[in-house]
């Protein structure tokens, strides 16, 4: 594979590293948001603060944690404190700029459900739960959200509302009381999608090399709105290339053997 | 005053049917030599509190030890689903676990308020969240000050709290180091305490701002190294992760699991975790 092919997946990762500033301090989700936000520490933003809601924060690993409590999350972070701490004075005291979550199932107004699929009380299936998820959604400055598109993942109606977003659209995060911004981005392996300034649908805004709206379309569930003004995510540069697969293969390296979690 | 005993003795004369026990450790220090000598020793009943119910509630879920699940995440970290307690929730087996479920914060100030001797946690939280309508304990109050409405949940006051901690000198005082998570204040909400360690020395040789749990304040010390295998214990061995994945496998299927609990907790005992890190320690 010549260096300028990429996979839909790492165009995702790095096209949602990208939307991290170095100045944020950002609260990390396991799964793909945990490479995205190490990739964007990895390349154009090495100042930027990962929060893991083990505690551990400023966290820089050499290898992405498998679970949200990694020893390496620990070892290299500047400090690391207690969970009632870490949600108490730092995620409900607003010290996080942004919220980094991925999703088992979403719908156009970033809704999030990784609870149930069917019913609460008879679930046809029993999904972890909601984690540190439901405050994450709501005391982050704001959220983004990145997931590979499906139908079974972008659905009309989600199943149970695990985590907020912008509820049934327009001001109904308000009308709860929550002061925050909510989802202002999902990038998927197809394209980067931002909520309407009114309706808060999401939206799509920039479709990634290669990717033509009925792609985007044959892998979600509702009707997708385009913006007036469709651009094209910049291909990933060899850099970001590069970044990326160095970590994903120390990562393969360390979790199939046993030489991981900690380095002491 | 913490008393240093086996840890069968001290499963025995602290856990009895019936009671309410918090297992906790955030991925880090996970109790797991303490959930298998529950299961040896056939105790049922349980009502399990765990923010993070992974491997040792899968097992002790799978083995019917438990009646009811309180807790915020059940998954196996970075891996997937926890199948043991998706086929007790979907199927019933072997019995149909009474869930009460909450958020990471929700259980992390619910600990704080039992270790604090509060009737209750108040946070600004469930917001939107769905978990409020399906759980009748998430309630709401009222600031007296700004009108502000804030979630409202029950303190969580276990009979009896499980913990592994890096080490306690022979005082009894314990010192964790690490992820902290929150132990310090599921022991301190408890009536009860067991804490296995890995070692225990003359001196702890520590800072003044470690976290500590004072040997007044604990019940139980139990040494036992390895005792979080498969989870870890920064310092002495790292997070055997290759463990965690092969554990979706062994759990996807009744028998295959039935056989794993047989062989590597109800015909093994807790020595049996030493060596299970040696090969860890190896490369630490």
């Amino acid at each position: 594979m010549s260096v300028i092919d990429f996979t839909p997946d790492e165009m995702m990762t790095i096209a949602a590293a990208r939307a991290l500033k170095n100045t944020d301090v950002c609260f990390v989700g396991i799964g793909a948001p945990s490479a995205a936000c190490n990739i964007a520490r990895l390349t154009h933003a090495p100042d930027v603060t990962l929060i893991y809601e083990s505690g551990t924060i400023g966290t820089a690993p050499t290898v992405l944690p498998l679970s949200i409590g990694d020893g390496e999350l620990c070892d290299t972070a500047v400090t690391t404190v207690s969970v009632p701490e870490m949600f108490r004075y730092w995620l409900q005291g607003g010290r996080v700029t942004v919220g980094f979550l991925g999703a088992a199932q979403i719908d156009r107004f970033g809704n999030i459900n990784t609870t149930v699929i069917g019913d609460y009380d008879h679930p046809k299936t029993r999904l972890p739960g909601g984690g540190g998820a439901p405050e994450i959604a709501s005391s982050c400055g704001e959220i983004f959200i990145t997931l590979k598109q499906s139908k079974r993942a972008m659905v009309e109606k989600i199943d149970f509302f695990t985590s907020f977003g912008h509820g049934e659209g327009g001001d109904h995060r308000q009308r709860l009381g929550i002061t925050t911004k909510g989802p202002t981005l999902m990038v998927t392996d197809l394209a980067v999608w931002k909520p309407d300034p009114e309706t808060r649908e999401f939206t799509v805004v920039s479709l990634h090399p290669g990717v033509t709206r009925e792609m985007v379309q044959a892998e979600c569930g509702w009707t997708v709105r385009f913006a007036p003004k469709v651009i094209q995510t910049s291909r990933p540069s060899s850099t970001e290339l590069s970044t990326l697969r160095d970590l994903k293969a120390r990562t393969k390296a360390t979790h199939s053997g046993t030489k991981n979690g900690e380095a002491s | 005053m913490a008393q240093f005993m086996t840890l069968p003795q001290a499963v025995a004369q602290n856990l009895t049917a019936g009671d309410t026990a918090a297992f906790e450790g955030f991925t880090h220090l996970i109790p797991h030599a303490s959930a298998h000598e529950v299961i040896r020793q056939g105790i049922k009943d349980l009502t399990l509190v765990r923010m993070t119910p992974d491997l040792i509630y899968d097992q002790l879920i799978g083995m019917g030890a438990v009646r009811k699940l309180i807790f915020s995440y059940a998954g196996n970290p970075g891996v997937g689903l926890l199948r043991r307690l998706r086929d007790s929730v979907e199927n019933g087996w072997p019995n149909r676990i009474e869930i009460e479920e909450h958020s990471h914060a929700a259980m992390a100030n619910a600990y704080e308020a039992g270790a604090t001797g509060l009737p209750f946690a108040m946070f600004r939280g469930y917001l939107g969240a769905e978990l409020a309508q399906v759980n009748p304990n998430i309630r709401s109050v009222t600031c007296p000050f700004t009108g502000e409405q804030l979630a409202a949940v029950p303190a969580i006051r276990p009979d009896v709290t499980f913990i592994h901690a890096q080490k306690a000198d022979r005082k009894g005082n314990v010192l964790i180091e690490g992820i902290v998570g929150v132990q310090k204040e599921a022991v301190l909400a408890a009536k009860r305490s067991v804490i296995t360690v890995e070692e225990i020395v003359d001196d702890l040789w520590t800072h003044p701002n470690a976290c500590i749990l004072p040997g007044w304040a604990v019940t139980a010390i139990c040494l036992v190294p390895g005792g979080a295998h498969p989870s870890y214990a920064h310092g002495y061995y790292p997070r055997d992760n290759a463990s965690y994945i092969a554990w979706d496998k062994i759990a996807a299927d009744r028998d295959a699991f039935q056989a794993w609990m047989k062989d590597n907790v109800l015909d093994a005992t807790p020595e049996d975790f030493a060596e299970r890190i040696t090969h860890l320690r190896a490369v630490a």
